[in-house]
């Protein structure tokens, strides 16, 4: 199946009009993943069960039988479930995610679990236990992390639409890199019930779509309250499909320090080309401060790794996951499994965490983070009370070679600067593809108040359309 | 600031080991984003409320009511080890002396 010319509603329609049948669609878009998967390893697990009966697809039903592909920290009841790791190799759930099941019931066929890194740690898909996932546009490139294998698999046509998560900018930046869409919606906007803990003040699934409208149709899908997680809103589902391209009079804010030095040139360039665009059709655009971002990747790696360090304590080899052989007690359990089933970054995280949880530093660095995190808050909430949107880049360059920051934390961590202060606040934020630097992608980033995820899909809308961007072909699965 | 002996402390309290190889890599690379996380020291932070949790949802309530439950053949599914329908795990007290 051939989806660089379809979208969901194009789709449906030829579905409804009997043109393909639903089992036709399923087999070839299996066909077509086996085909890529090789070269690009956006899959650890592809559903091959993943038939379904000829039924009729009917017109109400916008989502029925499109296949969907889901990250693999998401559970799926019956499809190994393994968040990237050794740990849960083979993991089988007995549930599944409640924005899977909503999704399914919605009609999507799960078509397969895609690559990350493990436990959703890295930016790059390079921490997987099940190897690199590669960037379809160069395949010298990562793909960005953790999302990279939903990134990839909708970027080189194996998919329409995948789910993510994002806790520090696991959806924004791989969409970024792979030139797609890519939303993480309101903290609480949907459920987490059944999606692999990584830190839970953090973490939101989220969808990955070529096209806007796609993301929108299948985040409205998932989205609402959950009784299984109380953290998620309850507040009524609008319909996101209702996209206006439209951004006339929206006052759209650019953080001065989003624009500054540590920016690829090519990269700024195309995003003041994206901003000149809401500009030109009607939109007001000033230059803001968010005078606390620039703290933004030390708090996230002491609130995040502590966070993970606390969720990440279950896996002691008892009630599921790796268990080491050749141990004599209890306690040797516990650390050999740990030691053996984890992989370094994870231990990396776990074992920061844990220092920033522990007595005598807390105060220093726990709940300085979490000091630091309010007055980011608050910096947004400035900005809030007189713009509708704020963008910027999404990630300061384009999709880095693969092997270049693996070996340097430091390095890696930075490249999140732009993307985690959205997650620290809750916020909604999407990457929308701009342009291209030196071949590559790159993407502009939209946050919107909170709930106000419709306030991206209308502004995303128009970029897609006037970019053109939609033209440009990845050299795997596009051929370009 | 941060040795190889507070790394072990630390590695202990997360139930995890290392090697010496492994120790002498985790100590640097953690030296160096401990370093990296003092920054945060030059903020000034007085009479400024942590933010530990982010949901803007209220305390939901529900009816006090029995559900269905998973069975235990589900339960064990992804056990390890496993024995006459129990998780098996090695002894808890070190039989070395036997």
């Amino acid at each position: 199946m051939d989806y660089f010319n379809e979208t969901i509603a194009s789709l449906h329609q030829k579905l409804v009009a009997k043109q393909i049948s639903a089992a036709e669609l399923t087999q070839e878009t299996l066909t077509n993943i086996h085909q890529l998967n090789p070269e690009i390893n956006a899959f650890i697990t592809i559903n091959d069960k993943a038939h379904i009966d000829d039924e009729e697809v009917v017109a109400d039903r916008p989502l029925q039988a499109i296949p969907v592909a889901i990250k693999d920290n998401i559970l799926t009841k019956g499809l190994k479930t393994t968040a990237g790791s050794q740990m849960l190799a083979n993991f089988q759930p007995i549930y599944s995610a409640t924005v899977a099941q909503k999704i399914l019931a919605a009609g999507m066929v799960n078509i397969g679990k895609t690559n990350m890194d493990e436990f959703a740690m890295g930016s790059s898909t390079e921490t997987s236990h099940f190897g690199i996932t590669k960037n379809p546009w160069n395949t010298n490139k990562v793909p960005g992390g953790s999302s990279g294998g939903s990134a990839a698999a909708v970027a080189c046509g194996q998919v329409l639409a995948a789910l993510g998560t994002d806790t520090g900018g696991s959806i924004r930046q791989p969409a970024s890199f792979n030139g797609i869409f890519g939303i993480k919606p309101t903290y609480g906007r949907v459920s987490r019930w059944g999606v692999i803990a990584f830190s839970s003040s953090l973490d939101q699934v989220g969808v990955m779509s070529r096209h806007v409208a796609d993301s929108a149709q299948v985040l409205q899908a998932m989205s609402g309250f959950d009784q299984h997680d109380n953290t998620s809103a309850d507040l009524p589902v609008p319909d996101y499909s209702q996209i206006k391209a439209n951004v006339k009079g929206l006052k759209v804010a650019v953080p001065e320090e989003f624009m500054g030095e540590g920016i690829d040139a090519g990269v700024r360039e195309q995003v003041q080309r994206g901003i000149k665009l809401l500009e030109d059709n009607g939109a007001s655009v000033d230059t803001v401060k968010l005078p606390h971002a620039q703290y933004a990747v030390q708090v996230y790696y002491i609130i995040a790794s502590s966070e993970a360090s606390s969720n990440l304590q279950r896996y002691d080899g008892i009630r599921y996951g790796f268990r080491a052989q050749d141990v004599r007690n209890l306690e040797d359990v516990y650390i050999k499994s740990r030691s053996e089933g984890f992989g370094d970054e994870v231990k990396r995280r776990i074992m920061l965490g844990t220092f920033a949880l522990s007595a005598g530093y807390f105060d220093a660095y726990f709940n300085k983070a979490a000091q630091v995190r309010t007055l980011i808050i608050e910096d947004f909430n400035k900005i809030f009370a007189d713009y509708d949107l704020i963008v910027g880049p999404t990630s300061p360059t384009t999709a880095f070679d693969i092997g270049s920051r693996i070996d340097d934390p430091l390095v890696m961590y930075m490249n999140d600067i732009l993307t985690i202060p959205a997650n620290l606040a809750g916020l909604p934020a999407a990457s929308v593809p701009v342009g291209m630097a030196d071949g590559m992608p790159v993407g502009l980033q939209m946050i919107a108040k909170p709930f106000a995820e419709q306030t991206i899909f209308n502004a995303a809308q128009l970029v897609e359309n006037e970019t053109n961007f939609l033209q440009q072909r990845p050299q795997i699965g596009g051929q370009n | 600031m941060i040795d190889k002996k507070l790394v072990q402390h630390v590695a202990h309290l997360a139930k995890l080991e290392f090697d010496d190889a492994q120790l002498d890599k985790f100590t640097k690379q953690l030296d160096e984003i401990i370093t990296m996380e003092d920054e945060l020291a030059q903020v000034d932070t007085t009479g400024v409320q942590p933010t530990t949790h982010i949901s803007r949802q209220k305390t939901s309530f529900r009816a006090d009511e029995v559900q269905p439950t998973n069975s235990r053949e589900e339960l064990l599914q992804n056990v390890p080890e496993q024995q006459d329908g129990l998780i098996k795990v090695p002894a808890i007290l070190d039989n070395e002396e036997d």
